[in-house]
Parts: structure tokens; sequence; C-alpha cells
């Protein structure tokens, strides 16, 4: 009989075929929907992002592995819908106006995805008035902006202020991208920095106390 | 495929300096005819791009260009290419990007009427047309404005016109993170293929007109993506190398509408492209530290003709400002590499044999650069019959380079990358025999909401 490390083990190996059969089969059983995705899911991803992050396994090896996890959450998210679950967290993310780099936003939005967010991606080239009505809309606990050009830089500090200007003072807003610094963000008043993707989950987590 | 033969088969004359095919400019560099010169590169701090900052952006490129120049005329530069690659809403608003050429073409004059000194100005309107999702690469205002920026750039006196085009790159990026070789060659050879031919047909017209040249475009946006993120281990460098010797395809469309060179700084397929056109190519390296970490940072130096730094943002350092500090660095490395050609071929070539050795066994994308890989990465291109098989030709020649050098103890390859040979070889493998085949079952695999098919010539599928 299945159990729920199989599953988490078969999300660590990227094996999308084992977990489609895993997760009906959990179920099944009689386990719940939530601890599936709390006991197998999150940690298996965990395991992952830590691997990664120890320069273990390549980018294309932690996406497989969050492929067969969105394999499993497209059966489990209706049903914890369904039970009234919902993330324990939301993220808005995005890149800031004038900047359409992407690759080093979508993996955060991925290494947070794995970390069981509920994560909105907004793309590039988002102005902060785009930033502010998703905010409104979705009501994210942290908010990731994304700049690659020191010329866009200044798009960033005025998107950071621009959210706070509208009132929107406790959302966690997090920065990050090559010419972002520590220093930087903390001058543009950002609640949190990621030098990497690696490092996105930790960042976010600080910053929401958690 | 119009090159049929190499213009360089002798690796032993793939050699910094000297390209079969030279290009004269105005006041007198002859780039590929024996020396190598500084190409220098810059751009802004952080500062927001607008009409009402105008007057602080013109203050620091005027800056730039009086400083880098005064610099390169006091140690005796033999000549100097600036290139001027515009921010996106210089190319948007030509009239923002066109104040910024007319103060690098008046500085370029002071500086010849002043010192003599020889310098050339090239404009690389950057590529805007993915401003909008899913691109429109064919019409719009972003492709309007671009060509327009090309048009009067060249009017009022850029000599050589280059780009950074994006054709393509829709798919890439992704195709990069998952590591998928299938889909590198569609967005390359079948996508980026097509796209060059488009834009470069408009590039070569609108030089002509105007009696510059059509210089070249680069891969950036594709191999030195895979290169940086390899850099921060997140793909592979042996996938890396492998999508380097692809691009060198798509970068070749530009010499065949009509491109004469030198090829764009960041084009690190650039070796390859001088091997099949004979065309004089400018490479950057370790003076674009500033820019991005390469593991090629000699090697790249080996096969060029112009030597860039990319791209550094006109800030203080304690030897001055940053682009003129560049611009030392550069003239320093050309003087060297020109010291040793004088003293003719058989120290030309010692020096070009220590850049490569220096970096060759250290890196595998460095390996698939050497004078020997390039000039075979070059034959299975020129031996193939369409861009397609060009492609796989290519990337096999790379796998095979890559393998043999290992094995032989010649290349260092880390043990976690070993495998993604085999796995390379078993998609090479897979590929169907023809293109039409392989668009067949590409588009129905793609994401269409990323690209525009009839954008690129291509059917939409039947299933949309």
């Amino acid at each position: 009989m299945s159990t729920i490390e199989d599953l988490k083990t078969a999300v660590i190996n990227g094996r999308r075929k084992d977990v489609k059969t895993l997760v009906p089969e959990l179920l099944e059983s009689g386990i719940e929907p939530a601890a599936l995705l709390s006991q197998a899911l999150i940690p298996a991803m965990g395991v992952v992002g830590e691997r990664f992050k120890k320069n273990e396994i390549f980018v294309p090896e932690m996406l497989v592995s969050a492929r067969a996890m969105k394999e499993a959450m497209s059966v489990l998210e209706p049903k914890l819908l369904e039970a009234g679950i919902r993330p324990e967290h939301t993220a808005l993310i995005g890149t800031v106006e004038g900047d359409l780099h992407d690759i080093g936003k979508n993996l955060v939005a991925t290494m947070w995805k794995g970390a069981g967010f509920d994560v909105v991606d907004l793309g590039v080239n988002v102005p902060a008035a785009r930033f502010i009505e998703a905010i409104e809309e979705h009501e994210p606990h942290i908010v990731g902006l994304s700049a690659l050009l020191t010329t866009t830089m200044p798009a960033m500090r005025d998107t950071v202020a621009a959210i706070r200007d509208a009132g929107h003072t406790s959302v966690k807003l997090l920065v990050g991208g090559a010419p972002i610094t520590q220093s930087y963000a903390d001058e543009i008043g950002a609640d949190g920095y990621s030098r990497d993707a690696a490092s996105a989950v930790d960042a976010a987590k600080a910053a929401l106390g958690v | 495929m119009k090159y049929k033969t190499l213009a360089i088969a002798d690796p032993a004359k793939l050699i910094y300096g000297v390209a079969p095919r030279p290009i004269e400019t105005r006041h007198g560099m002859r780039i590929g005819g024996g020396l190598i010169y500084p190409e220098l590169n810059f751009t802004l701090p952080d500062i927001n791009i607008r009409k009402e900052a105008m007057p602080e952006i013109a203050r620091h490129y005027k800056q730039i260009v009086t400083e880098a120049l005064e610099r390169a005329a006091e140690l005796e530069a033999p000549g100097v290419m600036l290139e001027f690659e515009t921010l996106p809403p210089m190319t948007e608003h030509p009239a923002l990007g066109m104040e910024v050429v007319n103060i690098l073409l008046e500085g370029i004059e002071r500086a010849h009427d002043k010192y003599g000194l020889k310098a050339t100005l090239r404009c690389t309107p950057n590529d805007n047309r993915e401003f909008v999702r899913p691109p429109l690469m064919r019409s719009g205002r972003y492709w309007d404005a671009m060509l327009e920026l090309f048009d009067q750039s060249a009017a009022a006196g850029a000599e050589f016109l280059s780009i950074e085009s994006v054709g393509g790159k829709e798919l890439h990026d992704d195709a990069l993170v998952n590591g998928d070789l299938r889909a590198v060659l569609f967005s390359l050879c079948v996508m980026g293929v097509r796209d060059m031919q488009f834009i470069w047909d408009h590039i070569v017209a609108i030089a002509a007109k105007h009696g510059v040249h059509a210089a070249g475009d680069t891969a950036c946006g594709f191999g030195n993506t895979a290169m940086v993120l390899a850099e921060r281990k997140m793909i592979p460098r042996v996938f890396a190398a492998v999508v380097r010797a692809v691009t060198a395809v798509r970068s070749l469309v530009a010499y065949e509408c009509g491109a004469v060179g030198p090829g764009k700084d960041c084009g690190y397929e650039n070796p390859v492209l001088k091997a099949i056109t004979g065309c004089p190519m400018s490479m950057e390296g370790k003076t674009a530290a500033c820019a991005h970490l390469s593991p090629m940072g000699n090697l790249a130096a080996a096969t060029a003709d112009l030597w860039s730094n990319e791209s550094v943002q006109n800030i203080k350092l304690l030897g001055g400002m940053a682009p003129t500090c560049y611009m030392e660095q550069l003239v320093y490395d050309c003087r060297l590499m020109n010291t040793a050609s004088a003293e003719g071929e058989a120290s030309a070539l010692k020096m070009r044999d220590w850049l490569v050795k220096s970096d060759a066994g250290l890196d595998p994308q460095a390996m698939i650069l050497t004078p020997e890989s390039s000039v075979a990465i070059a034959h299975a291109i020129v031996e193939s019959p369409s861009y397609y098989a060009a492609g796989i030709a290519a990337a096999r020649a790379a796998v095979k380079i890559l393998r043999e050098t290992s094995e032989s103890g010649c290349l260092r390859i880390d043990s976690r990358e070993a495998g993604w040979l085999d796995r390379m070889d078993d998609e090479l493998d897979d590929m169907p025999d023809t293109e039409d085949a392989f668009i067949g079952e590409m588009m129905e695999e793609v994401d269409l909401e990323k690209f525009t098919p009839a954008d690129y010539g291509l059917p939409t599928p039947v299933s949309a």
C-alpha cells in the first residue's frame, strides 16, 4: 500500500506519472488533501529547494519536481477549495515597468509555489498602478518586485513608493534582480531582498516572520 | 543557406585582428586589416529615462565620449569604435536616441580634430518589439520607431548598424530553464532564423540607403542568457555550450542578408561566424566583467577584431569615470596583442594560443569556441542543407567536441554534468527528419499565447 512518503519521493524525483496514480490512491485510502499537501508536496519541494540551493541539482531538475507537484495540485486544489482551505500566504510577483526580464521572476514564483504560497504572476513591464490594482484585488501578504537593469531600478523605487502611498503599508515588499542589493532594498523601503531564486523562500518567510 | 564553404577553413588562420573581409571606416580604421581595436560600450547609472531628464542624460553621454576618447588618444590607440546601445525609451522615442547619437558623433569628430584620433560609431537600437505580449514582430509602433532610429542614426553618420534582436526569445527562456534542446532548436533555427531574415533585410536596406555598414547581430538574449544561467549554476555548462553552438545558425542569417561585420561584441558565437563569413568580429571577455561574468575571459579575444567591454555604467571609480577606466583596459589589451602581431605571424599565433589555452580546458563553453572547435562547428553548419539541419549539426558537433575533449583529459566537466551529454545526444537522435515535420510537431506543443505564428511565417495549428 502506498504512503505519503511515496508521494513525497515521487515529487522529489519528478516522477509525474507516479504522482498521477499516487494522489487518487492516497485520497481513496482516506488521507485528507491537506495532509498530502503539508506532509508530502511542500516538504518534497523543500528538499528540492535545498538541493538546488546547495548546487546539487540544476533548475531543469527542480522544474521537473515542480511539474510533478503541479500534477498533484491539479487534483488537490479543487478539493482543498471545496473544504475551505486556502493557502496560508498569497504572493504577487512581477517585473517592474520598463523591464522585460522574467527568468529570475519566474523561478522565484516557482519556488514560492513549491513552498505552498498562492502565487499571482503579473508578468513583466508591470506599471505601479497595476501592482496596486492587483494588491487590492488579491490582498497578498507579500509582493515580489524584480528588475534587471540599472535604468529600471528607479521604476522599482517608484513602485514601492506608490504602493505605500496608496495605503498598502502592511503588505511585505520583497525585491530582487541583478543590480539590486540589500542596501538598495533598505534605501527604497522594501521589507526584504533576495539575492537569487534559491533564497527567495527564506527571504519571504523572514519578511513574513514565519 | 547561402554559405557553402568556409572563408577560414584552417584554424591556424582564425586569429585576432585579421579577417578576410576587412572594413574601412571614414577616419581610416581598417577593422580586420591587421590590428585589433577597442570597442567601448557604456550605459547610464540609475536614471529614469524620460524627456525631462534629457539634460542630465546628455551630460552623462558628453562626459563619456569626451573623457574616454581623450584617454584613448593619450594612450595612442590606433582607433576606437564606440557602441551606443540604446535603452528602451530611446528606441521607443527616436528623438531621445538621436540626441545621444549626435552627442557621440560630435565627440568623435572633436577627438579627431583635436587629437587625430580615428574613431567611429556603432548604433545599436535595442529591440523593443517584445514590449507587447505576445510581441508584434513585423508591425506596430515599436517596429516603426526602431526602423526610424536606424534610419536617422545612419543618416546622421553612425557608420555601423547593429541590433540584439529577440526573435524566438518568446520560447527560448523556458527552453533554457527546462534544459530542453528541442525547444532551443525551434526557438533559434525555426523562429529566430525567420525573424532574422525579416529584420536584416530592412537593416541592410537602410544601411545601403545611407552608405553605411549593416554590421551584425548577436544571439545575446539566447546564448548569453544560457551562459549567465550556467555561471550561476542554474543550468549545466555543457548545455549552455551546446546552445552557444546552435546560436551561430541564427546569427549567421544577418550575414546572409548582407551584413558585413563587425559582428556585435556580445555574440560569443562570433568565431564560428568569422570562420564562415570572413567578416571581422567584435568580442568581449574579461573586460566585460563589469556587465556579466564569463568562463572565457581570455579565449574570447583570440579571434576578435574589436575588443569590447559589453557595457559599463557611467559611475565614478577611483581611476576616473568607469567608461574611461574601461577604455584604458581595452586599449592596453589591444596594444599587447598588436605588439605580438607586429613581431610576426608566429608571435601572433603564440599570443592567440595562450589566450585559448588559458581558458579552454576549464569550461565547456570555452572549449567549443577554440579556433579548432569553431571551425568544426562552422563546417557542420555550412555542410547542412537547411537551418534546421544546421542547428542539429552544430549541436551534434558541439556534443562531440565536449565528449572527445573530456575523454582525452583536455576538458574538465563537472560530474553532475556528464549525463547531460547523453541526454542531448538522445534528444538529437529523436529529432524529426525534416523541418516541416518538426514544425508540425512543435506547433502542437508550444504555448501559442507567447508568440504569433504568422509573425514568423509559421502556420497556426488546426487545434488552436
